[in-house]
């Protein structure tokens, strides 16, 4: 097909009214976002809710106060939270779901009803998932009540009212880590740049790996965000959040891994027998090299799933518990409890950047593959 | 897609015989744990819905009630009932709505393809992956100042355009396996757009309708953050009128139970009736399609 038609306008001019929603509810609001975010508005309980409300510019003011101020304690815990619900949820449901992929792969009799039970959480809402689990996890009851079944007393264990942490760590040390984190993954692409003869790519990821490690050792030590060593880590009250959360969505990296194993010719299975493979070898040396993409486009879906979740916690712990809050809930108090709309318009755009290190190369990499085809 | 991968491909042999590393016991074994994982709360939840106030007792929690008792469930539909009256009419329209356009625009996307159209569409899901807190103020204040803050019109609004993304990329997945011999063929018989969308399209576009309507309308009942922010009292959808329901401290379990069957009915139901449509569209949702 070629050239403007008259069909290819009416393609345009089809597309044009999505197009300016999308770009003045997507990309308008995220700037508007990012521009209240760098302002005063709300700091000032009276300025709030004003008709016309005097509103100043105030740069990185909020940003700064999030990540350093005495009052945002409760915001740099739930940055950590969330890194660490992150974390466990993915690993949670790539493993579960996993798991009841390669059991149901082995045809067992009912292979419908099994695929039912392990994916129907799927389609309940958060906010009926934390209801029910809520009520598991009561202290006295539910889940605590299990080891009465073998005669053994009930456990005692806080699942929603934990204020235990582990793994606790001082945020003051916190650009250290992410410097030496980042040098250790620089070094491995230089590593890998090395390997592959790749010489201007090793050059630059040795170099900034070496910068990292230098301001790290010389310069970090010296920097103190914080006044008082400021602890966090690894709330256990979260634990509950997170078997729910993966009772929710394990099914669907069942539903993915299930389809990918699907789509393995069974010739390539044989031809790995033929060539001597037993089962184990024959898993680790062709069907899971194949499922490899299948995990990565798990990961980043259950990752943005993972850092925007609120309602899951809101549900269960309810949005006062300052063990298990995570960012996304701070920012709906904040923006419409204390009506601090400057500060949770912080927070939301801080959400936004560390959905994106996720989301953008993964769709510009998904739009290269096609465009290739 | 789990259920539309060919079979002629991956017919398996009908003997399970090379597979037997695990053996069978041990199969069965694994998936009855995991399902007991999965069916547990569920179990716990009508338990609890169907026992009378009475007789919830934290020791008790596991044991099926003695005497049913239906009543929590009409005095969960006193409480909620006008929310999920709320939520039907809120996720009929704007799935309606929102299906409607995304079917125009993959259509669109997929068949007239125009220099950077794929840059567009990347641009369009963006949309899908943002989370919403990076945009809620703006969107509060929008909704606001067309009035609609507080009506069921204002979150329609927003679900309709934040479920663009979706439903034209599902749509658009959907359109390209439609050979474009059969565009060509219309166009040569001298249909323009319009007719080749309402004579060829639309016809063979009921299974992904299905589809984008299913998991639509899924999202739209399910949801909490738009439902909590956009709205007051009388517009409430049912998320938020349950998530209010189990809040407080003197509420007996047996009514937020009994709300929370009420509000995961329908989504249930869809999901046991047409549940494989619901997963295809489930594994749309990461892109590939």
């Amino acid at each position: 097909m070629k050239g403007l038609t008259k069909d290819r306008l009416w393609a345009i001019a089809v597309l044009t009214p999505s197009l300016i929603l999308l770009a003045i509810f997507v990309y308008g609001f995220i700037g508007r976002t990012v521009y209240v975010s760098f302002t005063d508005w709300g700091n000032d309980p009276a300025q709030a809710l004003a008709l016309e409300p005097i509103i100043r510019w105030v740069g990185l003011a909020n940003y700064q106060e999030l990540f350093s101020g005495f009052l945002q304690g409760r915001f740099r815990q739930e940055m950590v939270s969330t890194v660490f619900f992150t974390v466990f949820f993915i690993l949670g449901c790539l493993g579960l779901g996993l798991g009841l992929a390669l059991a149901l792969d082995r045809n067992p009799k009912g292979e419908a009803l099994w695929r039912t039970i392990f994916l129907f959480p799927m389609s309940l809402s958060f906010i009926v998932t934390g209801t029910i689990w809520r009520w598991m996890l009561q202290p006295q009851g539910g889940v605590n009540q299990f080891p009465t079944a073998v005669g053994a007393p009930a456990s005692t264990f806080g699942w929603l009212s934990s204020t235990d942490s582990i793994w606790k760590f001082d945020w003051n040390l916190l650009p250290i880590i992410t410097a030496v984190v980042v040098a250790i993954v620089m070094g491995v692409v230089a590593y890998r740049a090395y390997a592959s003869g790749q010489r201007t790519r090793m050059l630059v990821a040795a170099a900034s790996a070496a910068v990292l490690l230098l301001w790290a050792i010389f310069i970090a030590p010296n920097l103190k965000m914080l006044p008082a060593p400021e602890l966090h880590g690894f709330n256990l009250a979260l634990i509950g959040i997170i078997i729910a959360a993966v009772w929710q969505m394990s099914g669907y990296t069942m539903a993915l891994y299930l389809a990918g194993l699907r789509g393995i010719p069974e010739e390539l299975r044989e031809a790995a027998r033929v060539d001597g493979a037993n089962e184990i070898d024959m898993y680790r040396r062709v069907v899971f090299p194949l499922l490899s993409p299948i995990t990565l486009s798990a990961m980043i879906i259950l990752g943005h799933i993972s850092l925007k979740i609120f309602d899951l916690v809101y549900a269960m712990a309810g949005p006062d518990n300052t063990f298990t809050s995570v960012p996304a809930l701070n920012m709906y108090l904040t923006s419409f409890r204390q009506n601090q709309f400057a500060l949770g318009a912080a927070i939301g755009t801080i959400l936004l950047i560390l959905v994106a290190f996720i989301i953008v190369p993964y769709l510009s990499s998904q739009f290269r593959t096609e465009e290739s085809h | 897609m789990t259920t539309t991968i060919p079979s002629a491909a991956t017919a398996k042999p009908p003997a399970t015989a090379p597979r037997k590393s695990i053996g069978r016991p041990g199969l069965y074994i694994v998936l009855v744990v995991a399902a007991l994982f999965f069916l547990l709360p569920i179990y716990l939840l009508f338990a609890t819905a169907l026992k009378s106030p009475d007789a919830i007792n934290l020791a008790t929690t596991w044991r099926w009630p003695a005497a049913l008792n239906w009543a929590s469930f009409s005095e969960a539909w006193a409480k909620i009932g006008g929310n999920l009256g709320n939520s039907l009419f809120l996720a009929v329209v704007a799935t309606l709505l929102a299906a409607m356009l995304g079917s125009l625009n993959g259509y669109a996307l997929a068949k007239w393809k125009f220099r950077g159209a794929n840059t567009v569409f990347a641009l369009m899901l963006f949309g899908m992956f943002i989370p919403y807190q990076a945009v809620l103020i703006p969107l509060f204040q929008f909704i606001k100042a067309l009035g609609l803050y507080g009506t069921i019109w204002g979150l329609i609004l927003a679900h309709v355009v934040y479920g663009l993304p979706i439903t034209t990329l599902i749509f658009r997945n959907f359109y390209a396996d439609v050979p474009d011999a059969l565009v060509e063929a219309a166009t040569i018989d001298g249909a323009g757009f319009w007719q080749i969308y309402r004579r060829v399209i639309f016809p063979i576009s009921i299974p992904g309708f299905v589809v984008v309507i299913i998991w639509e309308f899924t999202q739209v009942w399910n949801e909490f953050l738009f439902a909590a922010t956009l709205t007051n009292t009388d517009a409430q959808p049912v998320t938020y009128a349950l998530s209010q329901l189990s809040g407080g401290q003197a509420v007996s379990w047996n009514l937020p139970m009994a709300g929370a069957i009420l509000a995961a009915l329908p989504t249930l139901l869809v999901y046991i009736l047409l549940g494989r449509y619901f997963v295809r569209g489930l594994l749309a949702g990461s892109v590939k399609g």
